[in-house]
């Protein structure tokens, strides 16, 4: 009972803590849920207290005591208060009913009008994909990335989400509550995050708040992770300009060599866009994925990471490694080090992409690899 | 003659030795197997829960790889819900039911035997995939697709068959336990008198003979998916991942209310003994016990408020989680009702009972949060679940449970367990407990999704989940300490008579341990809690006034047509005769489990298993109900 009431106190002392709360809300969706929240626990609250107190009093006054010879009055019930204390909890819980039905109609109404940002999202075992079909390049590209995605505040942003296997659920708590990302299914999330996001530090950089996924999804569930980068309409422009430039084919160095081994070997999986000196622009890696999966475009558009701007990212594997020189040798070492997966079961033709499998890459390939890939930024 | 000696080599009546309990019928010793071994998988299930705290006590755990921590958990989970709080409750029901309602022995003795074989060797089978390369690792809810993703292992193969079978043990002991109440009871012993305990047993046999079906479905159509290319959950293929979902809650949601009733049936006996009080609103107390059975089963879907399924199924189904939270309350109200007034003795079967009341009182609370929806959608699948469903699950289970054991421990030994260690084993278990599971509610608001193995830092996680572990930990000495307890006081405990709480129901009149036959005497009711109103009168003020006459526990009704001395009425007791048929029927059923799960060349052992299981039952069906005895 006693720690009962210290956990609430410790719920409002530590509420807020940390880049992945909900209860430090960076938009007005999730300040909404909190808001909600709120109300709901203080009402449990008092009831929590109410309870337990008229609890503990029965039993410190009807305790027995030393040489106790009171003989008990034998009440089988009383119908009255029996009906009181069912009609009032109903009561109660009909004035949680409001608020809750209207939240559920709030946050499951999609955002409309020509301001919203489109984002579709796919979830895959065990990193996100995020595509701006808006966003495009004068050849008709759109803005691919993983695992971090870049939103202006104080815009709308509708979510379409789908996955490429099992169920996901995506959850980035301070911005909205979670939404499952199941296949051959399409859900929808709204994300708002608020001017104040911009600058709010919880100690990943400012106007940087974190997710995962949520619905267990496998050997690496606990590593598909993702970071939301909250910007300022000019820098978020600026930003997917930039995501849209082609990557340049290295011409000379490590750099050249290593885009030799890109093509030969990640190109299985990954895909580029790049600039040949000529100045062509190709996306590299398509082909293998049409071949595999077929000409109907699939929702997603890979089986790995899309590639053109990895040294932009500031993690890769899941968001649950830092995008370092260490981390990404080690990576091509051995990918199964750094993450659990299980690319032995990968099967291209059925989609199945359980992880990057070790291709035993020698040391100074992945030198080379490494160079081109932080090059392309 | 020559004829019944054969019979005998075949079923000895023996008492003692691995071949009387092989072959028992007995209601009584059943219970028991089934205690010992749910006992027994709760320190297996308690030692993973211990490894998974171990690994979570700081960012970035070494302790255990990916693989073996998504393992853990999925085995801790199914094996506290499938093989221990259930067949827990299926201990106490087996011993108790007959003996609160009068009767001599369940409607089917057999059939109880072959549920518990069952649960057993499906038990064995879940664990013995730990040896043969992985056990399940797709949580308990096995989610489709990712329970049918990877075909090349059997682990989850495992879990298909092997939560089945348990379901197959489980819908035959429901079946064993409605034909009890419904044609068992003693004389007088109307349904309105029937004590909680025996209420809420039958509530439970209903919610499972009713939600175990769509869940059996759901797991054969798994099993062919993932060994047949059947395509139920392939969404590619037009299949529905929802469905599982859907199916699986169907039965998963009742399946909670199936895992906490009987404990509030045994606290509801409990709180009026070390109350001296009658349970307040017995009437209400066990209606609304059969109105969350109701309601339980429209309420499955808020274990999906964030799949998908639109915004008015989500309203429906969060009013109706509110709804129940109706029944519930009146529970409470009419437990604390109880104590009002009385006089009450803090025993250790009370204490328990007692935190049982309050942990579900949080738990209960934060279950309403859950039913407002949009808070749910960050609530959902975090730690902040974890946190509310130990609440109700261990905070009011398995406390219920423990205050049961405390308090029928008497009965079954005929020794009292030690008060002062029983004591300390409370404080211990219920700070241990608040200290695990309270911090979990921060941590899921703060952002922690539960079945992750690790975390990183710098996300605020790592104070409360070192508190969990300190926790976990205290909680694993206290059930140490009562394991001492247990072996301890079966030889050296206090001997506890016939009647040590001055008990209000029928299994305090006869000794302890109970005889074969529980009754002497075919017991003849005239009241709820008859036993109680057979010490005590009330005077004018309606007080308590112990009757002068009568001795607790020493008492010796006879029933109308008892004239004569009970010794002769004794011996012409029939009891079933013990029969190996039962076991003989389950481990055929298991046979055939493992041919089916290594289906490649596992035909062979579903043939085997098959026929073995016919024996058993065409054996079954054809040996003498009663042994001769002259």
């Amino acid at each position: 009972m006693l720690t009962a009431s210290l956990f609430i106190a410790a719920i409002s002392a530590c509420s807020g803590s940390g880049p992945q709360s909900s209860l430090e809300p960076e938009g007005p969706i999730a300040q909404d849920i909190d808001d909600l929240w709120e109300f709901v626990l203080i009402l449990a609250t008092i009831v929590l207290v109410i309870v337990l107190a008229v609890f503990v009093i029965s039993l410190i006054r009807f305790r027995e005591r030393k040489d106790d010879q009171r003989r008990p009055r034998q009440v089988h019930g009383n119908t009255r208060l029996e009906i009181a204390w069912t009609i009032l909890p109903a009561v109660l819980l009909a004035v949680l009913a409001v608020p809750t039905v209207q939240g559920i109609f709030d946050i499951r109404t999609p955002p409309e009008g020509p301001d919203v940002l489109q984002i579709k999202v796919t979830g895959h075992q065990w990193w996100w994909e995020f595509e701006y079909p808006d966003i495009t390049s004068d050849d008709g590209r759109t803005l691919l990335t993983a695992n971090e995605l870049h939103i202006p505040a104080g815009t709308r942003v509708n979510l379409t989400m789908t996955s490429a296997d099992v169920i996901h659920s995506f959850w980035v708590p301070p911005l909205n509550g979670k939404r499952d990302v199941v296949p051959g299914r399409v859900s929808f999330l709204t994300l708002v995050a608020s001017e104040e996001a911009l600058v709010a530090d919880n100690g990943f950089g400012p106007g940087v708040v974190l997710g995962q996924c949520a619905e267990f999804c496998g050997l690496a569930h606990a590593d598909m992770r993702l970071r939301v980068f909250v910007e300022t309409p000019e820098d978020f422009e600026a930003w997917a300009q930039q995501q849209l430039e082609p990557a340049a084919v290295p011409t000379e160095g490590a750099a050249a060599a290593g885009f030799e081994t890109f093509n030969q070997v990640c190109t299985a999986c990954h895909q580029a866009t790049v600039s040949q000196p000529d100045g062509t622009v190709e996306t590299i890696g398509l082909e293998n994925f049409i071949e595999a999966r077929g000409a109907d475009s699939p929702f997603w558009s890979s089986f790995g990471p899309n590639l053109t701007h990895f040294g932009s990212r500031t993690t890769f594997g899941g968001a649950s490694l830092d995008n370092v020189t260490d981390h990404l040798t080690q990576w091509l070492a051995n990918p199964s080090d750094l993450k659990p997966m299980a690319p032995e079961y990968n099967d291209l033709a059925e989609g199945r992409i359980l992880g990057m499998p070790n291709f035993g890459l020698a040391p100074d390939e992945i030198a080379n690899l490494v160079e081109l890939l932080q090059r392309w930024e | 003659m020559a004829v019944t000696a054969e019979r005998v080599d075949l079923r000895p009546p023996g008492e003692r030795g691995v071949w009387s309990w092989l072959t028992t019928v007995d209601h009584k010793r059943i219970g028991l197997l089934y205690g010992v071994t749910a006992f027994a998988f709760f320190f297996i299930g308690g030692l993973e829960a211990l490894l998974i705290r171990l690994q979570l006590a700081q960012a970035n755990g070494e302790v255990l790889s990916a693989d073996a921590y998504n393992q853990l958990f999925t085995m801790h989970g199914l094996t506290m819900v499938f093989l221990v709080i259930m067949p827990i409750a299926a201990a106490f029901t087996n011993y108790f039911l007959p003996i609160l309602i009068g009767a001599r022995d369940v409607a089917f003795p057999r059939l109880n035997a072959f549920s518990y074989w069952l649960f057993l060797f499906s038990g064995i089978m879940i664990y013995s995939s730990f040896v043969v390369g992985g056990s399940p690792d797709g949580a308990w809810v096995g989610y489709s697709p990712l329970a049918t993703q990877i075909t090349e292992t059997v682990r989850m193969d495992y879990w298909a068959i092997g939560l089945n079978l348990l379901g197959v043990a489980s819908i035959a002991s429901s079946a064993n336990f409605i034909a009890t109440v419904f044609t068992m009871r003693a004389p007088g012993m109307t349904m309105l008198r029937m004590p909680v305990f025996a209420w809420m047993a039958l509530v439970v046999a209903f919610l499972l003979i009713f939600s175990l079906p769509p869940v059996a479905i759901g797991l054969f159509q798994l099993f062919l998916d993932r060994n047949f290319g059947a395509l139920f959950y392939q969404a590619a293929a037009g299949g529905d991942p929802l469905l599982w979902q859907h199916l699986f809650w169907l039965f998963g949601h009742p399946e909670v209310y199936v895992l906490i009733l009987p404990a509030m049936g045994i606290i509801s006996e409990i709180l009026p003994v070390f109350s001296r009080k009658p349970l307040f609103g017995y009437e209400f107390v066990v209606f609304s016990g059969a109105a969350i059975g109701f309601v339980g089963f429209g309420v499955w879907a808020h274990h999906m408020f964030t799949s998908g399924m639109g915004p008015v199924a989500e309203a429906g189904f969060g009013i109706a989680t509110m709804i129940i939270a109706v029944p519930t309350g009146v529970k409470i109200f009419n437990w604390i009702g109880t104590t009002w007034g009385g006089r009450i003795r803090f025993q250790t079967p009370m204490l328990f009972s007692l935190a049982f009341i309050a942990m579900f009182v949080i738990g209960g609370l934060s279950g309403v949060t859950h039913a407002v929806v949009p808070a749910d959608t960050q609530q959902h699948d975090s730690y902040y679940v974890v946190a509310h469903f130990h609440y109700v699950l261990f905070g009011g289970a398995v406390f219920g449970y423990v205050a049961g054991v405390y308090y029928w421990f008497p009965k079954w030994t005929g020794r009292m367990l030690h008060e002062g260690w029983g004591k300390v084993h409370f404080w211990l278990m219920l700070i241990g407990f608040n200290l695990t599971f309270a911090p979990m509610h921060i941590l899921g608001l703060n952002g922690m999704p539960r079945r992750t193995y690790q975390y990183g830092e710098g996300l605020g996680w790592d104070f409360w989940n070192l508190i969990a572990t300190v926790g976990a930990f205290t909680i694993g000495v206290s059930f140490l300490l009562f394991l001492g307890n247990i072996l301890w006081a079966r030889t050296r405990g206090i001997p506890a008579g016939n009647d040590p709480w001055d008990g209000r129901t029928l299994e305090w009149t006869i000794s302890s341990p109970p005889p074969v036959h529980n009754f002497d005497v075919e017991p003849v009711v005239h009241s709820l809690d008859d036993f109680w109103h057979r010490k005590y009168a009330e005077d004018e003020e309606g007080r308590l006034v112990k009757m002068p006459a009568v001795t607790g526990g020493t008492l010796v009704e006879t029933g109308g047509e008892g004239e004569g001395d009970t010794h002769d009425a004794h011996e012409d007791i029939h009891m079933p005769s013990p029969s190996y048929y039962p076991a003989l029927s389950s481990l055929g059923l298991v046979i055939t489990g493992y041919g089916l799960i290594y289906l490649s060349w596992g035909w062979a052992a579903v043939v085997v298993g098959m026929m073995i299981t016919l024996w058993g039952l065409f054996g079954w069906s054809l040996e003498p109900i009663t042994r001769e005895e002259h």
